[in-house]
Formats: C-alpha cells, sequence, structure tokens
C-alpha cells in the first residue's frame, strides 16, 4: 500500500514536474519579451506615462501602417492558401509524374529569405534588370518597376508563403487513410465532388494550422515590405517601426514598443479565431490503412504537369536566374556577357571576408540548435495543450505566437532590452555574444515547431498512448519511446521549417548581431547596405545553393527516416 | 488474480451522470461481461477501471488497494492490469515483437527471459512466425491476437477488454470468443469485457452487468439474465423479450404463479416473494408462445409478417384486443399461417418482471 503510494506520487510529482518546467520555459520565451516591451510601452524607462501611447494612436501613420498591414496579410494569405492549397491538393492527391521532383522545387522559395526573393524579383523586372538586359528587354531607365506597389507585395507574401500551405496541408494529406476518398468514390461521387465533400473537410485541421501561419508570417514580414514598399512610401507596421528606429529620437523605443504590441493584437484576433474553429468539431482520423491511392487525372494529367511546372519555372527559376545573374558582374549595372562574367565576387565572400565565412558556421550552429531544442520543447508541450487540455498552457500556447507574429525587429528590441544588463544572478551579459540571438530564435520560431506537433497530435488515437501507460511505462518513457516517434514527422516537418527560415533570417539578426556573432543574413544585408549588391547575389546565391545541398543531402538518408519526416518526399 | 470491487462509483460529464452509483464485485479469476448499448456508461466505467478518469463519488478497489475515489487515484501506470482495446492499439513503430515485449521492458525484466516470454506469448496466440512484422501489414484478427498477447505477457492480474471484437468480421469473432474463453480457462485471470453483443456477453462471461444510462441494471449469470430479468429495460434487451401487461392473481406456489394476460389466464414464472397485484408485467420469449388450435387456450392475433429463419419462422402477429402489441414467435415449417391470417396463440412459460423489488443481490 505505502509502495503503491509513493510510485504514485513520485509519477505526479513527475508530471507535475514537466509541466511546470514546460510552463516555466514558455513563459520565459514568450511572455518574458513580450513583458518587458509592454513595460517599456506603458512606462518608458521605468516612467508611467501615456503620452507614447497617445502620440502614437494619434498618429494617422500608424493607422494607415495598420490598415496596409491587415491587407497585405490578408490578401497575401488568401493567394499563398490559393496556390498552395491548389498545388497540395494535385501533388498529394493525383497521379502526376515526377512528384519529388516537384515538390522539391515547390518548397524551395520558402528557404529563401524574404529579402533575398524581394530582391531578386526586383533585379527579374527593374530597368537595370541583368538578366532583362541580356535579352535585351529591359524597361528604358527611370520608368517605374511595377512591383513597388501594394500589389507588388501582396503578391510576393502569397509566392514567399504557399509552401507554407502546402507543407502543412500535405502533412494532412498522407495521413488521410484511402478508405475515405474509396468510400467516396464508391458511393457515386466523382473525384472532385470528393475531394470537396471527404478531403477539404477533412483537412480542416492543417489548412486552419497553415492559414493562421500564413497570416501571422504575412503579418510580421520585413523583407518583402520594406523592399517594395518603401521606396513608394507604402509603409506596413514592421516597417513603420523600422523607420521610427531609424529615427533613433528620444522615446523611440516606447513608440515602436506600442507598434509592435499593436500588431500582436492583430495577431492574437487571428489566432483565437482559429482555435474557434479548431473546437467547433471533431476531426480526429484514426489511421490504421495505408496512404491514399492517387486519383487518376486521365487525359488531364499531362495539361496539369504542364501546368505545374511552368509555375514552378516562374516563381522559382527566374528569381534564381536573376539573383545568379546579377551576382556573375564585376560591378552593378555592368551588362552580363562572356567578357563581363567573373567569379570573383564568389572568390571574395568565400575566401577573403573573415565575417562571411564565420557567418556561415553561425548560423548553421544556431540554426540546427534552435530547431533541436525547440522540438523537445513542443512534443511534452503538445502532449499537454493537446491532451492533458492543460488551461494554462492553452494560454501560453497563444503567448507562444506572439514573438513569431511580432517583427523580428520588435522581438530584437525586446532581447535588447533584456539582456542590455547583465543577467540577475549569474552577472553575465547575453548582449553582444551568439546567445542574444540564441534566445531570440527559441522565442521567434517556437510556434514554427508547435503548430505542426499540435496538428499531429490531434490526428493520432490517444489509446497508443494510453496502451503505453497500462503497460506501466512513466511519462517520460511514454514521451520517449511511443509519443516522439509517433509525432515525429510533425515535428521534424517543423525542426525543418525552423531551421529553413532561421538560416538565413535578418530581421532579428539585424540588431543583435556583433563582431564574431554575424549570420549570413547580417552579411548579405551588410554587402547590399553598402551597395555590394554583386558580394550580395553571390553570397545569397551561395546560401541558396548550400540549403537545396543538404535538403538533397537528407534525401540520400530518406530511406532511414520514419515515412513522411521529410516534406518534399513522398 | 485479483478481486475488483467498484462501491458506488459516481462520474458525472457536466450535469450528465455517466455513471451512477454503479456497484459491482467482481470474484477472484471471474469473467464479468458488463453489455449495453452504446452511452449506457459501460466505457466510462472501464477508463475508471483502468484509471484514465478520475472519479467523482465512490470507491474503486482491485484486489484489497483503494485505486480511485474522489480523493484517492492511482494512475493507470500503477494500477498493473492489462488492456485490450478496441482500435488494438498497436504501435505502428515497433515490431509485434517490441509491441509484446514493451510491458516487460517497462517492468524491466531483460532478455534472455524477455525473448523468451515474448515468444511464449506469441505462440499462444499462434502468431510465432510475425515476430520480426509490422503491425500495419497484419489482418485485424492479427492485430487483435497481438494486442492480446501484448497485454497478457506481463501476467496482469486483472484484464479489460473494450469491445475487442467489434472491430473484426463474423467469421474471425466466433474463433477469437474461443481464443478468450481459452485464455480465461488457462490463465485464470479476471477479466472485464465490455460489449454491446450479447451473444458475445452470453457467450463468454461468467455474469453480465446490464447497464444503461450510467446506471446498473442488473448483475446475474447470463442464463438468470435470460430468464428472469430484473426490470423491463433488461426484459427488452435480453433475448430480444416482449413485455405485456400482467395481473398476478394468485401467490407464488413453487415458484410459479396464475396470472391473467391479455384476457386469458396463465402459469407463469415468478419471485418466491411476488404479490398479487394488478399492475405487474409479464417478460415472454418467443420459445414461451406458440400458435393453438383451441379456441379458449389462447387469444386472437393477426398474423402481420413471417421471415424465414432456417429451418423455422420468425412470425409476428398483432393481437386483437391490444392493436399497439406486437409479438413474435417460432413457427414450424411449413408454415401454418400466411400474413393477413386470424390465429390463436397460447402462453406456456413467462417471467413476472419484479419491477419494485431490489434485485442488486439476485446474483
Amino acid at each position: 500500500m505505502s509502495l503503491a503510494d509513493t510510485a504514485t506520487l513520485r509519477t505526479r510529482a513527475e508530471e507535475m514536474g514537466l509541466l511546470w518546467g514546460l510552463v516555466g520555459l514558455v513563459a520565459l520565451l514568450s511572455l518574458l519579451p513580450i513583458g518587458r516591451l509592454l513595460i517599456e510601452g506603458l512606462a518608458p524607462g521605468g516612467q508611467l506615462s501615456t503620452t507614447a501611447l497617445g502620440k502614437v494612436l494619434a498618429s494617422p501613420a500608424t493607422w494607415t501602417a495598420t490598415t496596409n498591414s491587415l491587407v497585405t496579410a490578408i490578401a497575401g494569405t488568401l493567394l499563398a492558401v490559393l496556390i498552395g492549397g491548389t498545388v497540395a491538393l494535385l501533388a498529394t492527391l493525383t497521379d502526376i509524374r515526377a512528384r519529388n521532383a516537384f515538390t522539391f522545387c515547390f518548397v524551395l522559395p520558402l528557404m529563401i529569405a524574404p529579402q533575398v526573393t524581394a530582391l531578386a524579383w526586383l533585379q527579374l523586372f527593374g530597368p537595370s534588370s541583368t538578366l532583362l538586359k541580356l535579352i535585351g528587354m529591359a524597361p528604358p531607365l527611370g520608368s517605374r518597376n511595377p512591383l513597388y506597389s501594394r500589389e507588388g507585395i501582396i503578391l510576393l507574401l502569397g509566392l514567399q508563403y504557399a509552401p507554407l500551405v502546402f507543407l502543412t496541408l500535405r502533412a494532412g494529406l498522407r495521413a488521410l487513410p484511402k478508405e475515405l476518398i474509396e468510400a467516396g468514390l464508391a458511393a457515386g461521387a466523382s473525384p472532385l465532388t470528393v475531394v470537396r465533400t471527404v478531403v477539404l473537410p477533412l483537412m480542416t485541421p492543417p489548412l486552419v494550422a497553415g492559414i493562421a501561419l500564413c497570416f501571422v508570417s504575412c503579418l510580421g514580414n520585413f523583407g518583402i515590405p520594406a523592399f517594395l514598399g518603401i521606396p513608394g512610401n507604402f509603409l506596413v507596421l514592421p516597417t513603420l517601426i523600422y523607420q521610427r528606429l531609424a529615427g533613433l529620437g528620444p522615446g523611440v523605443l516606447s513608440e515602436v514598443a506600442i507598434l509592435s504590441l499593436l500588431i500582436g493584437v492583430i495577431a492574437m484576433a487571428g489566432i483565437l479565431l482559429q482555435d474557434f474553429m479548431m473546437r467547433r468539431r471533431d476531426f480526429r482520423i484514426t489511421t490504421t490503412s495505408s496512404a491514399t491511392r492517387p486519383l487518376e487525372l486521365g487525359r488531364w494529367r499531362t495539361t496539369v504537369e504542364i501546368l505545374l511546372w511552368t509555375f514552378a519555372i516562374l516563381v522559382l527559376a527566374l528569381p534564381f536566374l536573376g539573383l545568379l545573374s546579377t551576382s556573375l558582374i564585376p560591378a552593378f549595372g555592368v551588362p552580363l556577357n562572356a567578357a563581363t562574367a567573373t567569379l570573383g565576387n564568389y572568390a571574395y565572400v568565400l575566401l577573403e571576408h573573415a565575417a562571411s565565412k564565420r557567418a556561415f558556421i553561425n548560423s548553421f550552429l544556431m540554426s540546427s540548435g534552435a530547431a533541436i531544442l525547440i522540438v523537445l520543447i513542443c512534443v511534452p508541450l503538445g502532449y499537454f495543450i493537446v491532451w492533458k487540455k492543460s488551461r494554462l498552457l492553452r494560454l501560453l500556447n497563444l503567448a507562444a505566437e506572439l514573438p513569431y507574429a511580432m517583427p523580428g525587429v520588435v522581438l530584437a528590441i525586446a532581447a535588447i532590452l533584456l539582456f542590455l544588463k547583465p543577467l540577475p544572478l549569474f552577472g553575465v551579459s547575453l548582449y553582444n555574444t551568439v546567445w542574444i540571438i540564441v534566445f531570440a530564435y527559441l522565442a521567434r520560431f517556437l510556434v514554427l515547431g508547435l503548430r505542426p506537433v499540435v496538428s499531429g497530435y490531434l490526428q493520432i488515437d490517444r489509446t497508443l498512448e494510453e496502451a503505453a501507460q497500462v503497460a506501466g511505462a512513466s511519462l517520460p518513457r511514454r514521451l520517449i519511446t511511443i509519443i516522439f516517434p509517433l509525432v515525429a514527422p510533425a515535428a521534424v516537418a517543423g525542426a525543418l521549417l525552423i531551421f529553413l527560415t532561421a538560416f538565413n533570417e535578418l530581421t532579428v539578426s539585424a540588431l543583435l548581431w556583433s563582431s564574431g556573432a554575424e549570420t549570413l543574413g547580417v552579411v548579405v544585408f551588410s554587402f547590399e547596405q553598402g551597395g555590394d549588391s554583386t558580394y550580395a547575389s553571390a553570397l545569397a546565391t551561395i546560401t541558396v545553393l548550400v540549403t537545396v545541398g543538404l535538403m538533397l543531402l537528407t534525401t540520400l538518408f530518406a530511406q532511414r527516416l520514419p515515412q513522411g519526416v521529410l516534406p518534399w518526399r513522398d | 488474480m485479483a478481486r475488483l470491487t467498484i462501491d458506488r462509483a459516481v462520474k458525472r460529464f457536466g450535469a450528465f451522470p455517466a455513471l451512477d452509483e454503479v456497484s459491482i464485485d467482481v470474484e477472484d479469476g471471474e469473467f464479468l461481461a458488463v453489455l449495453g448499448p452504446s452511452g449506457c456508461g459501460k466505457t466510462t466505467l472501464l477508463r475508471q477501471i483502468a484509471g484514465f478518469d478520475k472519479l467523482d463519488g465512490g470507491e474503486i478497489r482491485i484486489g484489497e488497494r483503494l485505486v480511485s475515489s474522489a480523493e484517492q487515484h492511482v494512475p493507470p501506470e500503477h494500477r498493473k492490469l492489462g488492456i485490450v482495446f478496441q482500435s488494438y492499439a498497436l504501435w505502428p513503430h515497433m515490431s509485434v515483437a517490441q509491441n509484446v515485449a514493451y510491458g516487460l521492458t517497462v517492468a524491466g525484466v531483460r532478455d534472455p527471459e524477455r525473448a523468451r516470454r515474448v515468444a511464449a506469448a506469441l505462440d499462444l496466440v499462434g502468431l510465432n512466425g510475425f515476430a520480426e512484422r509490422r503491425p500495419g501489414l497484419l489482418s485485424g484478427g492479427q492485430r487483435q491476437r497481438v494486442a492480446l498477447a501484448r497485454c497478457l505477457v506481463t501476467e496482469p492480474s486483472l484484464v479489460l477488454l473494450d469491445e475487442p471484437l467489434a472491430n473484426l468480421d463474423v467469421h474471425l469473432r466466433a474463433s477469437m470468443e474461443e481464443e478468450f474463453a481459452r485464455f480465461h480457462e488457462r490463465t485464470g485471470t479476471t477479466m472485464v469485457y465490455i460489449t454491446h453483443d450479447q451473444a458475445e456477453a452470453m457467450a463468454l462471461a461468467d455474469r453480465i452487468a446490464v447497464m444503461d444510462r450510467g446506471r446498473l441494471l442488473q448483475l446475474a449469470t447470463p442464463s438468470v439474465l435470460y430468464r428472469e430479468p430484473a426490470d423491463v429495460t433488461v426484459a427488452g434487451f435480453i433475448g430480444d423479450g416482449m413485455v405485456l401487461p400482467v395481473m398476478v392473481l394468485s401467490p407464488p406456489q413453487g415458484g410459479r404463479c396464475k396470472v391473467n394476460v391479455l384476457g386469458i389466464e396463465a402459469v407463469v414464472r415468478c419471485r418466491p416473494d411476488q404479490t398479487i397485484t394488478n399492475q405487474a408485467k409479464l417478460c415472454l420469449r418467443a420459445r414461451d408462445i406458440s400458435l393453438t388450435s383451441a379456441e379458449h387456450a389462447g387469444f386472437q392475433a393477426t398474423v402481420e409478417r413471417l421471415s424465414y429463419q432456417g429451418g423455422h419462422f420468425r412470425l409476428e402477429a398483432r393481437v386483437a384486443s391490444a392493436p399497439d402489441m406486437l409479438l413474435h414467435l417460432d413457427a414450424a415449417e411449413p408454415a401454418l399461417a400466411q400474413p393477413g391470417d386470424a390465429i390463436a396463440i397460447a402462453i406456456h412459460d413467462g417471467w413476472v418482471i419484479p419491477e419494485a423489488i431490489i434485485t442488486r443481490q439476485a446474483a
């Protein structure tokens, strides 16, 4: 009797310890920076004052930027859902050929940093486009680049984040048992009707998760509106903040904090809507059967294949060619031909420039470290949120969205405010070290790992865990031996998204880097700022190639991984 | 082997009472079936015994150990019981052998002891060639056998089975039923078997607990349950019983009493303490009534429907004096009556339902 009681107490202690550990960790990563920002917004420099608040709310620029943010984020999300959703359905459910290759190409743009995308697209259309000059189609000097507009921003946001919707929806489609589709077909429904009435309703959780992810990404995107909007004075909230910061007047930190809290409110509204929609129905699928048999497109197959590949080439190959062509010329504006083409830019960034060499190592270690740590946090976190229905963690789940919904510059400011002074007990300062960037990555990308994991939990039959519990396994053991393998596909998908996003990330590190702690994004940005577009393009090209190389390398090990772990492979 | 004692268990979901003062005492080595329609609370009961949910009132003891009460809750991992789930709940990332070995690994049993016991368990369910397979590649019956082997390899003293045959086809059910019976015989483990299928419950169980809307209606052996249902719901649910209003005319004598049913007199079974009343209910089985040619021995009815059952017909007839009453009986081949024919029905046997009497001790 007493023996059993100590075992029961130990189990309870383990669970409570884990729960409170997670609560503490999430609070540290999400609430602490937000709280610090809040204090700075309401009580600048420790003095309670509403001057800054009133100033920000009275400014028409605030509301213009808010409207612009909402319009571009919603329209960009719609475009991304339209593109990513259609492509996910076609590439996952139908019998198109070369599916792996297509998926690989379609997911690629997600890995290119938004500012690099923007840069590449601008190179493509502008009057000084190296590529258009090459084929003699460059518009006359002085003509306006059509991408410098609201529509240009929406277009690039949609293209940038379509793979995000694609990935989440595809992960859901892969878990769909074939019987559900076959039952619909057998009932006499056409494939299109089955997709509309069976597949799409069941895909609500991944679709809603994808939409939420896409919306907060568009809302917080800095690179695209910075490159396309600032020249035409079309400001969204992140670029407004950036401009205010650039002004660097007194009290600017508090104003910026208020603006970022405004974005947080908008993101929270979107997330609450998602939470509400998910709670209305039970979408669980018992996955006891094999994967879906592809729907036959018949005579439409070739047409669909041509359309898909044309699209992939348009959004992937053309901007990349723009980047590549700029990286091969000795100076910006020089036309590219056999006589001018040079690899000098590459030699410089790879061999001569010390900071750019360091940046490769820094970015790789920090991105992979953040991805691994976040997965280790998200698997138990998702367990408590979804299965234990811990109310506290559900609230923290919402809080975890904030650092990602906010523009990176704002999280960076919060981190600076937090870590400028030495840490209380330890007496060391994280400021000016790589650790402040690692902290910001963990805080910012936590939600990228959490969303797919939560969505994964929602689709797992919980009796699998209960069976292990009855077998006598403690929670830590169940997490390691049963739960982690079951959510691994979702978790690895999340880790990959984190790595890819962090690897070329700029907006956080732009304000947090220090000598010795440069990231790739910072070095590319510095080159671009200094007018060295050719170096910037060369380095951006290398980062794209390295990322593609890493992806290809992981596909070599795909056989050893559980099925469905690599998002771009069948 | 362990006694399982459920004492006035209460579980509420919001205002809805999923378990309403349920008390069941399961003996060492007994095979108890919990039977009821979906939503009756049987799965809730299983989850309470397993410890997945916390009890709002009452107690559950396994052996002498208090595992559940409103104040105390031993988590499932410390209850040392086995469960076979309806969905099998086999871990897809492990082989059959790894699935079966899991409980042993958790308990700290190491090879070669572990390997020996896994092999023995797989041998017992007839799956010795399947150790390295993945569960996803097995048929439904094979998965169920793996689940059974996984549950029994740790030799739990109490095994819970949650509708284990619900996902299998009829042919497989019969052979798995046999398997469960054989297991119970061989291991002597206390088993609690949740099902909505009374044929399954009747075939397997020592005793059956019939539940409805969170309440325990009757706990008895299959034979008592069939012959002497404790209330109208059980009478109607078990064995397709017909319930008719009846007047009890005489005090019981040798377990029988005289009654008036539908205007005719009959002698039927009843409890020894049955009182004379004109407000009782009678439970009739198809085999308790038959067609009769004698005018006064039976009551008038009209044949409504005939359906062939193989060897005999099921005859449904509407009672002339009570047109809302539909009776059914077995009629021999060849059929003596056709739909629309007027017939007379005689009553040979029946059971006066002891509605008002507390029947918890009926077992």
